[in-house]
């Protein structure tokens, strides 16, 4: 699938993102798909401070920020209040991984039980980048953190927002890498003209949490599309799963473990622990697609 | 139209008068009544509004700052616990600058579980920057629900109006509906200046440092400041119409009064009888409501306390580890004056144990043989 990526910018460049971060990759290519004619909402996350300080602001259309748990509930309010206008912007909650998959997730979960008019975004830097790296339940296994040190590094799996919100039946999700912008575009674009809740995860790769050179990103991103650590798919209506790139030959997931500084003090056990877990969840999934 | 409504209920009109356009609550006893009226009123199409059925308070009150900063009017009501899990975005409400309007109907708060009137849980946001006013009967509940809008969208600041668990919220009494065209002369659509718009893009609430944070906290102090002058100047516009009067304050038999109870919510109501029964016995006392508590009318306290030799207040409610909080707001407001009476702080009735006409006579007559106020809390009716 070819897709043009708009020119025009809606994003100024310039804010205070980190070098080579990833969720400003992502929010530049959303919002070219997006349009002006939206309203963003953004919960305690790195966003707050990357967006700029008062009076500056980056984003380009009218943003608010909210609490952290927030996300969805303040973008369901957004969206109220403009349906009773009878205006339809698109509403846009954008929130970190710590926003949806912990303190934000019963707010998720209830506007997506309502199926609420809005397009949830997910970018995913798998911990508490903002607050200095601390795990959240988006870390993966065996992953350093502040809060899981190399002695005892995070021992549980990170958990499976995408089949959480399957369950909701919402009518759209997607998974989407900012390796892969025409993709992520492509995304964005299909989500804008369905009504509804929308969920989109980005895998937002961060050079500060996970101890790489910022110049890695989008390779690391790709890597991780390409070891099947992160597939890119579609679901319809919470049951219809598409996988949008067949993996026919998948790298090994150390060779994306490898250049990142987090997994560093993992050996090879530890690796191959990774590996066996990455298998199962892939056969897991191809399981779900339609054939 | 004169209705039997109870105060849930009186929420309820007064929402649907104001011609609230979003709402978004969540189930707590005893507030229940307030927003199935209006989930009625909003499915019937008698109200042409959108209810957001939330998950939890937290995100009622997210998601009417949202609504809200996009400038539309908003509704919500709550109790105790739920009022407390707000507490986060009680706070958003005002630093986003939303006037967002709720019922709060007063419940103690658990452990051990109760679901009676106790003031602890709107005390307790305090210092969020929402306006309070304390009703004492249904009348009033709804007619301050829109003056809440009116004074809450002039000065951009959140408004809560406060009820008694069950003494009202539950009770049913004859009340004047108020003709909506009237209500409509009275309290205009909400029209705000700054607001989400994808035509003229604005952020809020973005990273500030100490370099402005500062003088936008100076800001809300000053709305608060305008917002006394408003709720009585709203007050008297409301009686031209509707020929109900309200004020910051109400007084009862003040004006020969040498002494003083004051309260607020239906204890000072029921504390008319009690000034009618120590009056019959030769009292010279008067009675004291305060109805606004944030903004809270210092002046007007200080105005009626300068000519009373003793003053007595009746709070239902503590502050744990100090004492009641009507008592320490009338302490505090009466500090370096020229003259001060003795002011004696009595808690009484906290978790819904009823305060009668009597009670508060006896807490009056008791006061009354002290020499002075020994101590901060004086007890009314504690089991041994």
């Amino acid at each position: 699938m070819k897709v043009k990526i708009p020119e025009k910018e809606i994003m100024s460049c310039g804010n205070v993102a980190c070098q080579g971060c990833g969720a400003n990759i992502a929010m530049r290519h959303a919002l070219k798909a997006l349009g002006r004619d939206t309203v963003i909402t953004i919960p305690a996350c790195c966003w707050t401070v990357i967006d700029g300080p008062f009076p500056y602001s980056s984003v380009g259309v009218p943003n608010f920020h909210t609490a952290f748990a927030t996300a969805a509930s303040t973008a369901a309010g957004i969206r109220a209040a403009f349906d009773v206008l009878g205006k339809k912007p698109n509403v846009v909650a954008w929130a970190g991984d710590g926003g949806t998959y912990d303190i934000g997730l019963g707010t998720l979960s209830g506007a997506a039980e309502r199926n609420d008019d809005m397009i949830y975004v997910c970018y995913d830097n798998e911990a508490y980048m903002n607050t200095g790296v601390q795990r959240s339940s988006a870390t993966p296994l065996g992953a350093w953190t502040t809060t899981t040190p190399v002695e005892r590094p995070k021992q549980s799996v990170k958990k499976d927002i995408i089949s959480i919100m399957a369950a909701h039946r919402i009518p759209y999700i997607a998974t989407a890498s900012i390796s892969y912008v025409e993709d992520l575009i492509a995304k964005f674009e299909k989500a804008k003209n369905i009504k509804g809740m929308r969920f989109i995860l980005i895998l937002s790769p961060c050079p500060a949490g996970w101890k790489y050179s910022p110049q890695l990103t989008v390779k690391l991103a790709r890597l991780a599309v390409q070891s099947r650590v992160f597939p890119l798919l579609e679901i319809k209506n919470g049951v219809d799963w598409k996988l949008n790139m067949e993996i026919t030959r998948p790298k090994p997931v150390a060779d994306y473990l490898k250049l990142q500084g987090r997994f560093k003090h993992l050996n090879a056990v530890g690796i191959a622990k990774i590996q066996r877990n990455v298998d199962r969840d892939w056969e897991l999934l191809l399981r779900k697609i339609k054939k | 139209m004169r209705k039997v409504l109870m105060g849930n209920h009186a929420l309820s009109y007064g929402a649907k008068l104001s011609r609230a356009q979003v709402i978004s609550a969540y189930p707590i006893t005893p507030q229940t009544e307030v927003v199935e009226l209006l989930a009625d009123m909003c499915a019937s199409g008698e109200l042409d509004a959108k209810f957001i059925k939330v998950e939890s308070e937290h995100s009622a009150m997210a998601s009417l700052v949202g609504a809200s900063a996009v400038g539309v009017r908003t509704f919500t009501a709550s109790s105790s616990q739920g009022t407390a899990l707000m507490h986060e975005m009680l706070h958003w409400a005002v630093g986003a600058r939303t006037p967002v309007v709720m019922g709060n109907i007063n419940r103690a708060f658990a452990p051990p579980w109760s679901i009676w009137t106790e003031q602890n849980d709107s005390l307790s946001q305090r210092d969020t920057g929402w306006m309070q006013v304390y009703a004492q009967n249904n009348q009033e509940v709804l007619d301050s629900v829109i003056q809440a809008y009116k004074v809450a969208e002039s000065v951009e600041l959140p408004a809560m109006v406060v009820l008694a668990a069950f003494v009202l919220s539950h009770t049913s009494e004859a009340i004047e509906i108020p003709d909506q065209k009237k209500v409509d002369k009275f309290l205009p659509s909400y029209k705000r200046e700054y607001k989400l718009d994808p035509d003229d893009p604005h952020t809020f609430g973005g990273l500030t440092t100490s370099e402005n944070y500062y003088e936008l906290r100076y800001k809300i102090q000053k709305a608060m400041d305008k917002a006394l002058d408003l709720w009585e100047e709203t007050g008297r516009e409301f009686e031209k119409i509707f020929g109900r009067r309200y004020g910051l304050i109400e007084t009862y038999k003040v004006d020969d009064a040498k002494k003083l109870i004051i309260s607020s919510a239906t204890i000072a109501s029921t504390a008319r009888k009690s000034v009618d029964i120590l009056r019959e016995k030769g009292e010279k006392v008067g009675l004291l409501r305060i109805r606004v508590f944030r903004p809270f009318p210092a002046g007007k306290v200080r105005e009626i306390l300068s000519s009373i030799d003793r003053a007595v207040v009746i709070d239902r409610n503590i502050g744990f580890g100090s004492s009641g909080i009507f008592f320490q707001e009338i302490k505090a407001a009466m500090y370096n004056q020229k003259k001060t009476p003795p002011i004696f702080g009595v808690i009484a009735g906290l978790g819904g144990r009823d305060v009668t006409s009597g009670n508060i006579v006896e807490i009056y007559e008791d006061v009354m043989k002290m020499e002075k106020p020994e101590s901060d809390i004086i007890w009314k009716g504690l089991k041994k």
